[in-house]
């Protein structure tokens, strides 16, 4: 990279720069209208989709959601979900991979090929079975009916990141450790599971993202609107008769907010995780 | 003298074995402690689900009365003999096709312009290509439910521009563009994923086998088709397969969007398994689709990672 100095703006590199502006214009311009929507009478917006609010700003589309109990409702339990399954996945993920990654027992390939058929079969795919079973455990209307199948779902993919980063770690680190008197516990406790901190944020926010996102199981387990996380919520907000687009775009436009933050401030950790670490920022 | 030198030999040797069982011990509690959380779940929430699937799928069940109608394989034969779930799987398999043929390329476009092309700006592109992967489908849906809409969105708006006499097409209801409609937005919610995986693999590339194929003589066109795409070979295969998985798993997009219609048009295996399946609680039915989605899932996975990856399943 650091080789080659500053190129040129040849004809061809205006190209590239031409293609990319135009798609990335092209991707991001329903963004931006849906965000100016937000701020605009339902009538305005549709009479004319690209424009700044005419007869002021109307801040009504976003007080009538944020006013409303059913919003924050909606809040505490896309929180309550995501928070939970994310400890979870962590609590579970972690002693998982480092057994994979460091010990060797026996059904080891066994237990492995199992996980590795949940990393087939998302959650979508499995819905029907897994509500078979929630109905079956008496989960239906109960957030640990959404919770422990996410967490399920996580598991295999959290793990397997998992596994090449405590791969990773050199074997003189683990005899040093056994040196010192540590078990194979205090190995995980004190070396391992530190040392692979970045990694576990990577799983970790994959996890929220993917729990805060969720809506299929929501909607198959959760039947009280009490219960309903963000994604469904916005189902209150629609209006009776027609849809009241500019409610949909603030609620729609207050969903993308945390999104953009979250990612901008975990942006390394995201990367990293889709990516096994091979993207530098 | 001797006596006690034996004894106190196999006093120690007694030691030994004792501490050598339990160190096994303790491996064993530990390895049996990390491997339970886990395996619990797993064995709950997806062993036991599929298992239950199979054998609820050789009745006739609508989840309520109890289990005594075996009717054998018959919900398998009318899955297969049914218009509506075969126009599914079709729809599927375009979905996936579009993608293979217009997403991948393009996010490798991307992907070579943004690392090879030294654009300026590279992460701010990379950070508006990848935003909607973040993006709940919620989001993605809503956005382009108004995009879509016939009266004032923003797609008829815009073709106006060009053609003030434009009447506006009803893109989700209009049979002949319902599913492209819908893979647009697929390729708007997921090519930044694929975009930032041959990002990845492309910086792994060193630039010197590429700088010595040009000093060979070959050209750009032929350094990126003989040198670049072959090493990026891996990561590819990679994106195919993801690719392919998910064109036969998405719901939320297209419940959203369309639910399916209009008569079906846009009807994919999910979205058809969540109506006929849970939404009629035809669960014996619905269960042998659940188990003709995995029997696909599992016999692509295999045979593509045997053919494709060359790996096995265990690592």
């Amino acid at each position: 990279m650091t080789s080659i100095s500053a190129p040129k703006m040849t004809f061809s590199r205006f190209l590239m720069y031409l293609f990319v502006i135009v798609v990335a214009l092209l991707m991001f311009s329903p963004v931006v209208v849906v965000i100016l929507g937000s701020i605009r009478t339902t009538g305005e917006f549709m009479s004319n989709p690209v424009a700044l609010p005419k007869t002021g700003i109307k801040w009504e589309n976003y007080t009538d959601i944020l006013t409303k109990p059913e919003f924050w409702r909606s809040v505490g339990n896309s929180l309550r979900i995501t928070l939970t399954t994310t400890f979870l996945v962590i609590l579970a993920a972690a002693p998982l991979a480092a057994i994979f990654a460091r010990v060797s027992f026996k059904g080891r390939s066994v237990l492995f090929n199992i996980l590795s058929i949940g990393l087939l079969f998302p959650l979508v795919v499995a819905i029907l079975p897994v509500f078979l079973q929630i109905r079956n455990l008496n989960l239906i209307n109960s957030f640990w009916g959404v919770i422990l199948p996410l967490v399920t779902f996580s598991l295999p993919g959290s793990t397997v990141i998992l596994i090449g980063f405590f791969r990773a770690i050199p074997a003189e680190l683990e005899d040093a450790s056994y040196i010192d008197g540590c078990t194979t516990f205090g190995f995980f406790r004190h070396v391992l599971f530190p040392l692979a901190r970045p990694a576990i944020a990577a799983i970790a926010t994959l996890t929220v993202v993917n729990a805060w996102n969720e809506y299929f199981l929501s909607l198959v387990v959760l039947g009280d609107s009490k219960k309903w996380p963000l994604t469904l919520g916005i189902m209150q907000f629609q209006g009776q008769y027609g849809t009241e687009w500019a409610r949909v775009m603030a609620y729609i436009t207050l969903l993308i907010i945390p999104a953009v933050i979250f990612y901008l401030l975990a942006e390394r950790y995201i990367v990293t995780g889709l990516t096994g670490g091979e993207l530098k920022g | 003298m001797d006596e006690t030198r034996m004894l106190t030999g196999t006093a120690s040797r007694i030691q030994a074995n004792t501490d050598k069982r339990r160190a096994q011990w303790n491996k064993t509690v530990l390895i049996v402690a990390c491997l339970l959380p886990g395996f619990v779940l797993l064995t709950t929430f997806l062993l036991i689900p599929i298992a239950q699937a199979m054998y609820y799928s050789t009745y006739n069940w609508n989840g309520l009365g109890p289990l005594d109608n075996f009717i054998g394989l018959d919900n398998y034969r009318r899955a297969f003999s049914e218009p509506v779930f075969r126009g599914a799987i079709k729809h599927s398999f375009i979905i996936m096709g579009l993608s293979l043929l217009i997403q991948l390329p393009l996010a490798m476009t991307l992907a070579l312009i943004l690392v090879r092309g030294q654009l300026r700006f590279q992460r701010f592109f990379r950070t508006i290509f990848f935003l909607p992967y973040v993006f709940s489908e919620i989001v993605a849906a809503y956005i382009w439910l108004y995009v879509y809409n016939p009266r004032g969105g923003l797609l008829n708006r815009f073709l106006e521009i060009f053609n003030p006499a434009y009447a506006g097409t009803a893109w989700l209801t209009d049979l002949d563009t319902v599913l492209v409609a819908i893979f647009v937005v697929l390729t708007w919610k997921f090519f930044g994923f694929h975009m930032l995986l041959y990002m990845a693999g492309l910086q792994n590339i060193s630039r010197e086998v590429e700088d010595s194929a040009r000093v060979a003589g070959a050209n750009e066109y032929q350094v990126l088709r003989f040198v670049t795409l072959p090493m990026m070979r891996d990561t590819i295969a990679l994106t195919v397969f993801l690719s392919i998985l998910g064109s036969f798993q998405q719901f939320i997009v297209v419940w959203i969007l369309t639910g399916g219609g209009p008569a079906f048009r846009s009807e994919l295996i999910v979205t058809y398994l969540y109506k006929f399946g849970i939404q009629r609680m035809q669960l014996g039915y619905g269960s042998a689709l659940a188990v003709i989605l995995f029997a696909m899932t599992l016999l692509f996975s295999i045979g593509y990672q045997r053919l494709v990856l060359h790996r096995t399943m265990a690592d």
